[in-house]
């Protein structure tokens, strides 16, 4: 099967799942050790296959009904714990904050937990990992099982004590009868039957608790467990997975998207010492006992082909704008009309928006390992969906779900860009036929050419103010990149937003906060216009339309933090200062910057970013850190360089030296203030801070030329033009 | 047609019989088993696939075989000496610098390259020493920290 990429449409939405069907829960009178990926040895009684046993469909919400206990939790002999998540690791800290979750609750140090995340024999189905919903929705039910296990000890050890659960304590993982000094560690009832009789009551989802303001191990800064492994390179990505006997493949791509394989000849590369060659339909795949090998098959092959080319659209980088425009799906138009509030208006703008399709480019390009033994399949893959990753290879095999298996090991980056898992796909077809374990790890040129894209989009605003400057009307659609983050937060009595669809040339889908980069860039800029409209300050304008508590908080975060108002003052036209806010995935954010502008050069360079961010009680600091430092320097490849050039169904610019991503150079000096908001859930972070860095930069360049820059990227040479 | 190629690799001599063209980084992930050093482009311009020949920087997926013999080989793998981190390895975990960490090797034989030639850089010889590695999660600046923390450590 040829990735017939350009026919495939990922919804920028997908992430978005059901809430998972309540399961039936029955026992399986089986005991047996295993080792797990992280080298975690757990003796599994009775019940940890739940796994397995999923009924094959998508969860996501992770919590629920009738899970039990040990679905999630595993007592050892030495004192730690094991807990399971079907999470993924991607960069973005879900493995330690799950651990301090499952800690916190089970009154134990962090370094006593050890977590097995991604491994579909032993995990739950928590769904993908996307939508920043890992926070909200695995944490909750992490901490629900680890609550409802010490719950059940501390009354199995009051039972044995006769002795009132309430004047027992649990500490370090003791549990301590202080009339009596009676002690019994989790490590001693790690023996107990009758405590792996318990543990297969289900979680309680209704349990109380830690307040937040009695969390010791939430809300620190703990420091991933895996850590030393990645500064002495021990870790093994999915890339790095090495099986025994293993080969190395390669697929054979088309020249363009939806050309046809018309014919090959794949004598010389059959030649080749030890190559296996596997050429099923429009599969052309090659495996050797080296990726130089099956490279070099590959290219001999490749230069006999003979390629049936598609007609495409006729749409590039250039013209797609207008070709989304005029496929756009117009009549799907929702909301309240706003052509009263127009009407009414005593001045109207308006505006229309475009942004590029752009890349995730992690830095670990897709890669599968597939392994099959005994008419099982297991797989080592870059994705971020494990359980959809494993419907999708079962019924590419015809086989059930239960025999196969995927294992996700801690992967280098994902931002989005990995729903699926074809290079474990196209690994377990040559892994079939070789005979043998196969590796295939994607080209950047591959990844750059048949991954998705975040969707281009045209944005077109409206706007009207009334006689005293009052946002009285808002018009706002979005063609093509979705609705994430399209609700403008502000005042306004005749507002109408929409996403409408069109037809996309290029594969596309979600993104480090899916449509929320565009929409936020549209509105604030469009604000920023309507504001200077009025003759406002940008930062008056906003407050003055704006109720939403918590976006005014950061808001006014960052403008102090800034100093917004001096430095608004002293704008230049080689210095300009601009701001941002937006909120997203129940999370929020503001930020204000400062550009430098050469107009010559054309030139336009981020000074400094200082941004605010709220997303409830933080879990971990230092990791959210380093998430809103990331979305900051991401958002600015977005906003100044990022585009995916193509034309005649190719992409023109597949590879690093093309396509601009941020680098050293190009971070400006960065301020981030983190607002620990207590009385809420905590919401997800590693996306939302992205969204407010472009139409920041942008307003910041319209403050220092008066040049309003109204497509992503933002690029410098306009302003010589202007 | 294949040759035949003595090199050293954290310090342990090493005879690899393979076509010339190979890329180093084939070589020491496949056959040497030392997969700490990435893949991350192929055209040299990502840095993720760095190690230090005869001391000094190269991205191992444009080095062909035919230029690594009689060359000593510093991956990753090979800075920790005895169980004791390298002070720049110790310096990225003390300042958090990594978040996906496929970049990681990369960035810490680039830093240890750039120290060796500047025992204490501004930050701006840091930024210009390390450019030409990518980190897509963008954790720039605690690695800009954890380099600075580094030089501090080693000069000590």
């Amino acid at each position: 099967m040829t990735d017939s990429i350009s026919t495939k449409r990922v919804e920028p939405e997908s992430s978005k799942r059901s809430v998972p069907p309540s399961r039936e829960f029955t026992i399986s009178r089986r005991t047996f050790v295993q080792t797990l990926g992280a080298g975690i040895l757990i003796t599994v009684t009775d019940a940890l296959s739940w796994g397995q046993r999923r009924g094959g469909r998508g969860g996501g919400g992770g919590g629920g009904g009738a899970m039990p206990v040990v679905a999630r939790l595993h007592l050892n002999e030495d004192g730690t714990i094991s807990v399971m998540s079907g999470k993924v690791e991607e960069g973005q800290g879900a493995r330690t904050e799950l651990s301090q979750a499952a800690a916190e609750e089970l009154r134990v140090p962090f370094d006593r937990i050890r977590i097995v995340m991604a491994d579909t024999d032993f995990v739950p189905d928590d769904g993908g990992t996307s939508g920043s919903r890992t926070t909200p929705g695995n944490v909750p039910p992490m901490r629900q099982a680890a609550a409802t296990a010490r719950e059940l000890l501390t009354r199995f050890a009051a039972k044995q004590w006769q002795a009132d659960v309430n004047s027992l304590e649990v500490r370090d993982g003791t549990i301590t009868n202080k009339a009596t000094n009676q002690k019994l560690t989790y490590a001693d009832l790690a023996k107990s039957r009758e405590i792996a009789e318990a543990f297969k009551q289900p979680i309680e989802s209704n349990i109380t608790l830690t307040a937040v303001s009695d969390w010791k191990v939430m809300g620190s800064s703990v420091p991933r467990a895996n850590n030393r492994d990645l500064v002495t390179g021990a870790h093994q990505f999915p890339s790095d997975v090495a099986r025994p006997n293993m080969f190395y493949g390669r697929v054979l791509r088309p020249p363009s998207y939806k050309a046809t394989l018309e014919s090959i000849d794949l004598s010389e590369a059959k030649a080749m010492k030890d190559a296996v060659v596997v050429h099923e339909g429009e599969f052309v795949g090659f495996a050797a006992p080296s990726l130089f090998r099956a490279t070099q098959a590959l290219e001999a092959a490749a230069k006999t082909a003979s390629w049936k080319v598609a007609s495409q659209p006729s749409v590039s980088h250039k013209t797609i704008h207008s070709y989304l425009q005029e496929h756009a799906r117009m009549d799907n138009a929702r909301g309240v009309v706003t052509e009263k509030g127009l009407a009414e208006a005593a001045k109207t703008l308006s505006a229309t928006y475009t942004l590029a399709y752009i890349q995730h480019t992690p830095m670990e390009t897709r890669a599968g390992v597939a392994e099959w033994k005994d008419d099982k399949l297991t797989v080592w893959a870059g994705v971020d969906n494990p359980p959809a990753a494993q419907r999708d290879l079962a019924q590419m095999f015809g086989m059930p779900v239960e025999r196969v298996r995927v294992i996700v090991p801690d992967m280098g980056g994902g931002f989005g860009g990995k729903h699926a898992a074809p290079a474990a796909q196209e690994a377990a077809r040559l892994a079939k036929v070789a005979g043998r374990p196969v590796c295939v790890h994607w080209t950047r040129a591959e990844e750059f050419t048949w991954a998705y894209f975040r969707p281009a989009a045209v944005i077109e605003c409206k706007g009207g103010l009334d006689a005293k400057g009052s946002l009285i009307a808002w018009d706002f659609i979005n063609i093509n990149a979705g609705g994430s983050a399209i609700d403008a937060p502000y005042n306004i009595p005749n507002k109408r937003t929409q996403s409408v669809g069109s037809d996309s040339p290029l594969a596309q889908g979600a993104y480090r906060c899916l449509a929320a980069t565009g929409n936020n860039f549209a509105r604030e800029s469009f604000i920023d216009e309507l504001a200077a409209a009025a003759g406002a300050d940008p930062l008056e304008f906003r407050l003055t339309h704006l109720d939403n508590p918590r976006i005014r908080t950061v808001l006014e975060t960052v403008a102090q933090r800034f100093n917004w108002s001096e430095r608004k003052r002293k704008v230049t036209p080689e210095l300009g200062v601009g701001l941002a806010c937006g909120t997203e995935k129940n999370s929020v954010v503001a930020a204000c910057v400062e550009v430098g502008i050469d107009r010559k050069k054309g030139e336009i360079k981020v000074r400094e970013v200082c941004q605010a961010f709220e997303c409830g009680p933080i879990l971990n600091p230092a990791n959210l850190t380093s998430q809103v430092q990331g979305c900051i320097v991401m958002g600015l490849g977005g906003a100044l360089f990022e585009e995916i050039e193509f034309e005649n169904g190719k992409v023109l610019n597949a590879d690093f030296g093309g396509y601009r991503v941020p680098r050293f150079r190009d971070v400006p000096k960065i301020d981030v203030v983190l607002v620990n908001k207590t009385d809420i859930p905590s919401a997800g972070g590693g996306e939302t801070p992205i969204i407010a860095v472009a139409p920041a930069v942008g307003n910041a360049v319209f403050a220092a030329t008066g040049v309003r820059i109204r497509s992503l990227p933002m690029r410098g040479d306009v302003l010589k033009r202007a | 047609m294949d040759v035949t190629v003595t090199l050293t690799v954290n310090g342990v001599e090493r005879t690899v019989t393979t076509d010339p063209q190979r890329p180093l980084l084939d070589v020491l992930r496949e056959d040497q088993h030392l997969t700490g050093t990435k893949y991350g482009c192929g055209e040299g311009r990502c840095g993720a696939c760095t190690v230090l020949m005869d001391g000094k920087p190269v991205r191992s997926c444009v080095t062909p075989m035919s230029l690594a013999g009689k060359k000593s080989i510093t991956t990753i793998e090979g800075l920790a000496k005895g169980g004791s981190l390298h002070p720049i390895q110790e310096a990225f975990l003390e300042e958090g610098a990594m978040q996906c960490g496929y970049c990681t090797s990369g960035m810490i034989l680039s830093a240890a390259a750039l120290l060796q030639d500047k025992p204490s850089p501004t930050d701006e010889e840091i930024i210009a020493g390390m450019n030409g590695n990518i980190c897509r999660c963008n954790g720039y600046v605690k690695i800009v920290n954890a380099v600075r923390r580094a030089a501090g450590k080693m000069r000590r």
